[in-house]
């Protein structure tokens, strides 16, 4: 059997002496979504940062395609097929669209580079020349995913990126997920957004005080009114 | 004053903010980029000039000593930054006790290898003569100060603007652990941030040498004082900043030395607090809320 795409065991991590991630297992294959929610504070983003290297987990593992990469710099998870769209998209305001684009570029025959994520959000190319400080949330955020594309990933990391968008153009980042998906990116994504979790996800972890408190399809989760009411209601 | 003697310190105050943009463009950077104020950059300064007097004493050349000492001391952090700054990435008390501990052992080897007293570097030939301007002879060393800054400026802003490592720069300055997350190895850039900052800090110890001359002492005045209040003045880790910094630092302390002799650094301490008042950013500086 080959190894997952991304394969999280028994994670542990702290801010100081506080005990934020309580032993996190995921695991997802390449071409598989799998969504993570919870409230408020629940660990989403800290489990996010222990995968991307921007913490140094206390305990447990972190492995992308087999390779460990646990406590790994974020250049090395990264270089190892990573790519983040992070919480509040962290576009870089001094340079232009393109700049942003091109500093991230890992070139791979038939890969995504700067033409094709501009065919996919068209509006990137008409605003190319402009300074990522100067875009609209929606236009961060599509920048933000091309970012993350033209590295050519194997997995994909999103942050909630519905953070702050019409519901239109959630409905477009939703679609340009799943056709992501169909094309092989094994994807973690992390939503306060249930539509967009259960659009996008075909498994659904549910998190609270840094432990998995759910997992299971949509379905399963519709079924559980319960889990919705008391890890989910604001 | 007279007229003539106004436009000789407007010279003066222009070449010495030709200096000053030299040497707190290396701080600037090294705080933009990796968060760090290096409170030793101005023994670097100092170091840059003592190199500078060796290599003058053993080839005759100012100009290889224009390039050794930048590079020497670019050595010195890109080796430095990994050993000990690495480990204390974060933790600012941490730095900045690190950095002056850094900073007194530099002074001391200085004292110890070429002793304590007041030496000078003649300027090079074909630029140590005098040139007379409206009514006055005028250094040409000091003319040369003065294109040597504007043509480094403008060169920074090229690569700053134009290049792929001015565009880590602009995007590492903003948020260097995004840019780690999409594959740039911020270990290697850090270091080659801080071997700058500490090359600037020699360079500019090399072109200071001739006017202000190799002494010790000079790590702190001019070289930390003046850097601190020009990234202060104009703005924390941006070239704009600190071009601005030092084109109103170097003539305001330039006449303030003329005009109120005694208190002249009190004029500089006012226009950093008026400043400071009135942009807590400093002048073109980008706001830095603490991550
Ligand atoms: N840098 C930090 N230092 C200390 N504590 C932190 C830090 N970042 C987050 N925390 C704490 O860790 C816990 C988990 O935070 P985390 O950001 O992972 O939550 P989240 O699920 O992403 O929430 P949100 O939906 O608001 O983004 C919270 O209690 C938060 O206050
Ligand atoms: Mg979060």
């Amino acid at each position: 059997m080959s190894s997952p795409a991304l394969a999280v065991h028994a994670l542990h991590a702290y801010y100081g002496e506080s005990h934020v991630l309580q032993g996190i297992d995921l695991e997802i294959a390449a071409g598989e979504a799998v969504s993570l929610i919870g409230r408020n504070g629940a660990g989403k983003t800290t489990t996010i940062a222990a995968i991307a290297g921007f913490i140094r987990p206390r305990g447990g593992s972190v492995a992308v395609s087999g390779t460990d990469l646990t406590g790994a710099p974020p250049h090395r998870v990264a270089r190892a097929g990573v790519a983040l769209v992070p919480q509040g998209r962290r576009i870089f305001g001094d340079l232009s669209v393109g700049e942003n684009i091109a500093v991230a570029a890992r070139p791979i025959p038939n890969g995504w580079d700067e033409a094709k994520v501009m065919e996919l959000f068209p509006i990137l190319a008409r605003r190319r020349a402009v300074r990522g400080d100067q875009l609209s949330g929606g236009e961060q955020q599509m920048l933000a995913i091309a970012r993350a594309l033209v590295r050519n990933p194997t997995v994909l990391l999103l942050d909630e990126p519905s953070e702050g968008l019409a519901p239109k153009l959630v409905e477009q980042v939703g679609d340009v997920l799943q056709r992501l998906r169909a094309t092989g990116l094994a994807i973690l994504l992390v939503e306060q957004n249930l539509g967009l979790a259960t659009q996008v996800g075909r498994r659904v972890l549910v998190m609270n005080k840094g432990t998995i408190v759910f997992t299971g399809t949509p379905a399963e989760l519709a079924a559980h009114r319960d889990v919705e009411a008391r890890y989910l209601g604001v | 004053m007279s007229p003539e003697l106004v436009f000789q310190q407007a010279l003066n105050g222009l070449s010495f903010g030709a200096l000053l943009f030299i040497l707190a463009s290396g701080l600037s950077l090294v705080f933009g980029m990796m968060d760090v104020v290096n409170l030793a950059h101005g023994a670097f300064y100092m170091l840059g000039a003592y190199v500078a007097l060796s290599v003058v004493q053993a080839t005759g050349s100012f100009w290889l000593a224009l390039l050794v000492a930048p590079f020497a001391l670019g050595l010195l952090g890109f080796v430095l930054e990994p050993l000990l700054l690495r480990r204390l990435r974060g933790r600012h008390l941490d730095q900045v006790l690190l950095t002056i501990g850094v900073s007194l052992v530099i002074v001391d080897v200085i004292g110890q290898v070429w002793g304590r007293e007041v030496r000078s570097l003649s300027a090079p030939a074909g630029l140590d003569g005098s040139v007379t301007l409206i009514g006055g002879v005028y250094p040409v060393y000091r003319l040369f100060v003065m294109a040597f800054g504007v043509a480094l400026a403008a060169a920074m802003g090229i690569v700053y603007r134009r290049t792929r490592i001015g565009m880590l720069i602009r995007a590492g300055v903003q948020d260097a652990e995004m840019l780690g997350a999409l594959g740039v190895d911020t270990n290697r850039l850090f270091a080659s941030t801080f071997a700058a900052g500490a090359a600037l800090a020699g360079l500019a110890g090399v072109i200071a040498a001739p006017v202000f001359g190799v002494q010790p002492g000079m790590d702190t005045d001019p070289g930390l004082l003046y850097s601190l209040v020009v990234v202060v003045v104009g703005g924390l880790g941006t070239l704009s900043g600190a071009v601005a910094g030092s084109v109103l630092v170097g003539p305001a302390d330039t006449f303030g030395k003329v005009l109120f002799q005694d208190v002249a650094l009190a004029v500089i301490f006012a226009i950093v607090a008026l400043v400071l008042l009135l942009r807590p950013t400093g002048l073109l500086g980008r706001i830095r809320i603490a991550r």
